[in-house]
């Protein structure tokens, strides 16, 4: 018997706002434990959330980028339970009127095909505090509590634990992109809720599912995945029964296990939040934050393809940057009659080099778009040879500036007056009869011996193609 | 809606409050009659009828995501029933959530 | 000047002319209470130096030309306002050895018009009752009769305003809880339209009910604190933007001639104490004396108030205490050695009878199939008794009812819960509406026990409401 597998996922994803969901206090990781804490996020008596618009705003465009539907009324409900991480002893959530609904991203299908995962809908709540624990008891540091958290309820379209991490990582390239958060798995930016369920293969009615809660790591979620549409086709194939539960991922034993005596089925008795007054958002708003929500990957790397003539792995490599794409295309139309794709290789072969050796990112390097468009430029006329750009992209990385004014100021223009060279090539000639002689006996390589010497002669600004074509003339008629 | 079937004991373990059974008993009554009361309302025919939560109507009551320095920290941490260095303390929880 | 006959206006006054300083008049004070609240009960702590400190600075501020109107007024504070530094027990033993990180945004305003912050007053816990016997340290007595209590649950508030030992004090109305002890105790209890004073720093009953009132001795005194403690707020979203009244001039030339009076038929029904039922009657036929045209009107969702109340009040404290934890805060059981007895045992502990009561009550009516029966259909019912004052306030300026069916009953008289809860039927219906309500002196019973009779006004015409019940006031005078 073959079964298929269904996946569901809900993603909880921390939003890159200065401050939490409904009080002032500073987000910021690393921090002293219980220093970024107010009579709010503490569940002081008296307290009173206040929304953050930016995080609101986030999770309007995320679910702009993610195809979803953007309501005019959102509310916020009070989602009951007890846990010490929990500064409430309730969480402040949305159950009934969430910002986005439907939507949807396309991933990439081994086979080549795309397949598209729907999203049920977004909403918005905050973070709970973080327990830690120790050998004989545990602490509770509230700097993270009250986190903005977008929570992505995603529809039980996935097949396979590769489905899954496709779609893990489309959403991370997205939002990204988008702005909204870094997505860093390794600080718990972006958790999951995985729920699992196996059926016979052609039987319509789903399985029974399985939460596997708050998992970070794309590897983590891949194995935990398999492991657990394997436990339960074998369960199910030795008469045994799925029960509906919560169960625990534990990566070194590399299994699944039964959460035991956990209370797995909550009422959260979910009412609408009495502190905060309703959302409603007009036409005008969400036109406004329509439009800072920037070009998608996808579009973008098509674009880049038919605008720019690149290929489609210069495009896949520039475009998965947003500050690396906006970089490139302005530096490749400010380039123009430069054809893209020379702009694109000097950007992917030196450019990205030094960003990466440098260790810091496209923005805080010293070159500009202009810069790079106006080195390749004065290449590309001739201005200057190759070798003499590729020396000078360095000192413009580091420290900034034009390269013409450099360029002029300390004479690196090409030289290409023929009868100067000319003149060079007859002094190189001149003063290495034994190079000539070794030439004339059939070492045709001696010719490059030549034009090194002119090279070096002109300070290597010699225009090579030109310096090597009066060698070889000039050696011939000897 | 039925005051029947009230199960106190159940209800206080929602809301994490241990009942003695002499309270659980006496809530029991207390509390049937008062939910006996509270059946008048299904007389009325609220079908249409939008809730009233504050009865003004303001919408949209915003924060700019600007930070505000905490302060007085050491006063939180101060009302901590227990504590171990900046921590709250508890007993150790066996089984992550 | 005996300290009993001090008024805001005449005490602001009096130091405006030098007569008094507010360290003199603080002392005073404290010299009253240290006399009379043996008696009375009615305060639970007092930081004596703290409040004498502030009103020294309160001198200075005037030596230096500073004019605000409250500047160096004593203010009584119910036990549930923060106010940095102190403890905020709320009359309950879960928040013992609490202290205040911060000011409640009605304490910042105070404290930025001047005002003393002078003592903390008994309540029923968490604001849950209509008498302060629910108060986990002491039953406060009522000034006229000290058998007998002064209502609840700003029980406190009102016994030290009427006792004597209190020039004014700050309390809390979620279904009566300003305006029947205002009656019970002879003093003026003034409810706000929902969302005009910030709850920010107020531990909270029920979000969508509670608000912040001035309990004093006369109208002018009212409006005063009113004029401090009005505005939006930034830490409260529920706040209203409606621009702050000018409660002076609304009180100017206040006159009840040629207003339109309201008297809902629901209001006056047998059940209501006879003698009650007489004072009120007299106080119509004043207004209508004064000028006033009286009208019938009916509120006919009326019955249903107390219903809707005792489900959307509970339902929401359920969650607003859960907070009560023994986590970061508060009392902790010492028989806890997980997580789970940790909660339920401190819990347990620290909660008074009709605190958990209403708990179990708010977390049964919420529980998973019992929401639209209970709290959804309450909150419809809801816009149903909203829509009948709005209807009626079409035909009257407004409204004028008795504040609760009886005077101060005796203290230990009502053992059964629901007894204890209709003495709030006349006072419930404004507050689940939204609207402003005020309890004003209407006259004594033959054994001198105080009435009270209740104006509630449309929504936001809280300065309106005020100058009429200052006419009102007038007539009585």
């Amino acid at each position: 018997m073959k079964y298929t597998a269904t996946i569901g996922l809900e993603t909880h994803v921390q939003l890159k706002t200065r401050t939490k969901m409904f009080c002032s206090c500073l987000l910021r990781t690393g921090d002293e434990p219980n220093t970024n804490v107010c009579p709010v996020c503490m569940g002081y008596p008296g307290a009173l959330p206040v929304m953050n618009r930016q995080a609101v705003k986030f999770t309007v465009m995320a679910g702009i980028a993610l195809g979803c539907d953007i309501p005019r009324h959102s509310a916020f409900d009070r989602k009951n339970y007890f846990y010490p991480d929990m500064a409430k002893d309730y969480q402040i959530s949305q159950n009934g009127a969430p910002l986005c609904i439907g939507g949807g991203v396309e991933i990439a299908l081994p086979d080549g095909s795309a397949k598209f995962i729907r999203i049920n809908h977004i909403h918005l709540e905050e973070d709970a505090a973080k327990i830690n624990h120790y050998a004989r008891h545990s602490g509770i540091d509230f700097n993270r509590g009250g986190t903005p958290l977008m929570e992505i309820v995603g529809e039980p379209d996935l097949s396979s634990a590769d489905e899954t991490i496709a779609y893990l990582e489309a959403l991370k390239e997205l939002l990204v992109y988008v702005g909204v958060s870094d997505c860093n798995l390794e600080e718990g930016n972006m958790r999951s809720d995985v729920n699992i369920s196996v059926r016979p293969e052609g039987q319509s009615a789903l399985g029974t599912k399985v939460e596997i809660k708050n998992m970070n790591t794309f590897k983590g979620i891949h194995a935990a995945i398999e492991y657990e549409v394997a436990r339960q086709i074998d369960l199910l194939t030795h008469g045994g029964a799925v029960i509906q539960e919560t169960r625990r991922w534990d990566g070194e034993l590399g299994e699944t296990q039964s959460m035991r005596g956990k209370e797995n089925a909550h009422d959260y008795r979910y009412f609408p939040e009495p502190d905060l007054v309703p959302v409603e958002l007009d036409e005008e708003t969400i036109a406004r934050w329509r439009a800072e929500v920037p070009e998608l990957p996808r579009a973008r790397r098509a674009r880049m393809m038919s605008e720019y003539g690149l290929p489609e792995y210069d495009a896949g490599v520039i475009a998965a940057d947003k500050a690396c794409a906006d970089f490139f295309e302005k530096a490749a139309r400010a380039a123009a009659p430069v054809p893209g794709k020379t702009v694109s290789n000097w950007f992917m072969t030196e450019v990205l080099r030094l960003v990466g050796e440098g260790g810091g990112d496209i923005s805080s390097c010293a070159l500009t778009p202009e810069a790079l468009a106006e080195l390749l430029r004065l290449l590309d006329a001739g201005t200057i040879n190759g070798p003499t750009a590729k020396e000078l992209l360095p000192e413009l990385f580091e420290k900034g500036g034009m390269p013409k004014a450099i360029v002029d100021a300390r004479g690196l223009g090409q030289v290409s007056d023929a009868s100067a060279l000319q003149a060079l090539v007859d002094a190189a000639i001149a003063a290495n009869p034994k190079s000539v002689a070794d030439f004339k006996a059939g070492k045709k390589a001696a010719a490059g011996f030549f034009v090194g010497q002119v090279m070096k002669a002109s300070k290597g600004k010699a225009d090579p193609k030109l310096v090597g074509r009066l060698v070889a003339e000039t050696l011939s008629n000897l | 809606m039925s005051s029947e079937g009230f199960d106190v004991q159940y209800v206080a373990r929602l809301a994490h409050l241990e009942l003695g059974d002499d309270e659980a008993r006496r809530f029991s009554g207390q509390l049937g009659d008062i939910l006996k009361y509270m059946e008048k309302l299904r007389q009325l025919d609220v079908e249409g009828v939008e809730p009233t939560m504050h009865g003004h109507g303001r919408t949209n009551a915003f924060r700019e995501d600007e930070p505000v320095q905490s302060v007085d920290q050491d006063l939180f941490l101060a009302n901590a029933p227990e504590r171990t260095g900046d921590e709250y303390r508890l007993p150790k929880i066996v089984e992550d959530a | 000047m005996e300290f009993k006959d001090w008024t805001v206006a005449s005490a602001a006054e009096a130091m405006r002319n030098g007569e008094i300083s507010s360290v003199e008049l603080v002392k005073a004070l404290i010299a009253e209470k240290n006399a009379r609240d043996g008696d009375i009960q009615a305060y639970l702590t007092f930081d004596e130096d703290g409040a004498i400190a502030a009103a020294s600075e309160a001198d200075s501020r005037r030596a230096a030309g500073d004019t605000s109107p409250l500047l160096g007024i004593p203010v009584a504070v119910k036990d549930l306002i923060n106010v940095r530094g102190q403890p905020c027990t709320c009359a309950s033993k879960i928040l013992e050895g609490y202290v205040s990180p911060y000011d409640a945004t009605v304490i910042a305003r105070l404290k930025a018009a001047g005002a003393v912050c002078a003592g903390r007053v008994n309540m029923d816990e968490f604001a849950m009752g209509s008498s302060t016997e629910n108060s986990a340290f002491k039953t406060t007595r009522n000034p006229h009769d000290l058998s007998r209590v002064p209502g609840g649950s700003s029980g406190g508030s009102a016994a030290a305003v009427a006792g004597g030992e209190a020039v004014c004090a700050l309390g809390t109305d979620t279904g009566g809880s300003i305006r029947q002890p205002a009656s019970f105790c002879g003093i003026v209890g003034f409810k706000p339209t929902y969302g005009r004073v910030s709850r920010y720093g107020v531990t909270a009953f029920a979000s969508s009910l509670d608000q912040v009132g001035p309990m004093t001795k006369t109208v002018e005194d009212s409006a005063m604190l009113a004029q401090a403690l009005f505005g939006a707020d930034p830490h409260d979203g529920t706040t209203a933007l409606n621009p702050v009244p000018d409660f002076a001039s609304a009180l100017r030339g206040a006159s009840l001639k040629g207003l339109r009076i309201g008297l809902p038929r629901e209001y006056f029904v047998p059940g209501t104490a006879p003698e009650v039922t007489e004072i009120v009657k007299a106080a119509i036929a004043k207004c209508a004396d004064a000028g006033a045209e009286i009208v019938d009107v009916s509120l006919p969702h009326t019955e249903y108030a107390m219903a809707v109340y005792y489900i959307v009040a509970p339902a929401e404290a359920s969650a607003n205490l859960a907070r009560f934890d023994g986590v970061r805060y508060g009392h902790r059981s010492e028989k806890s050695d997980d997580v789970m007895s940790l909660y339920c045992r401190s819990r347990a502990e620290g909660f008074g009878q009709e605190v958990k009561r209403r708990i179990i009550l708010g977390t049964y009516v919420l529980s998973s199939g019992y929401y639209d029966a209970y709290y959804g259909r309450a909150q419809r019912v809801r816009t149903l008794i909203r829509r009948d004052f709005d209807e009626a306030f079409g035909k009257v300026d407004f409204l004028l009812t008795p504040v609760a069916p009886t005077p101060a009953f005796k203290v230990g008289e009502l053992q059964d819960p629901l007894s204890m809860y209709l003495n709030d039927l006349f006072t419930i219906p404004a507050s689940l509406a939204g609207l402003p309500a005020i309890s004003v002196p209407a006259g004594a019973t033959a054994a001198g026990l105080p009435v009270g009779v209740q104006f509630i006004a449309p929504s936001f015409a809280d300065a309106p409401l005020l100058a009429c019940a200052r006419a009102f006031e007038d007539t009585m005078a």
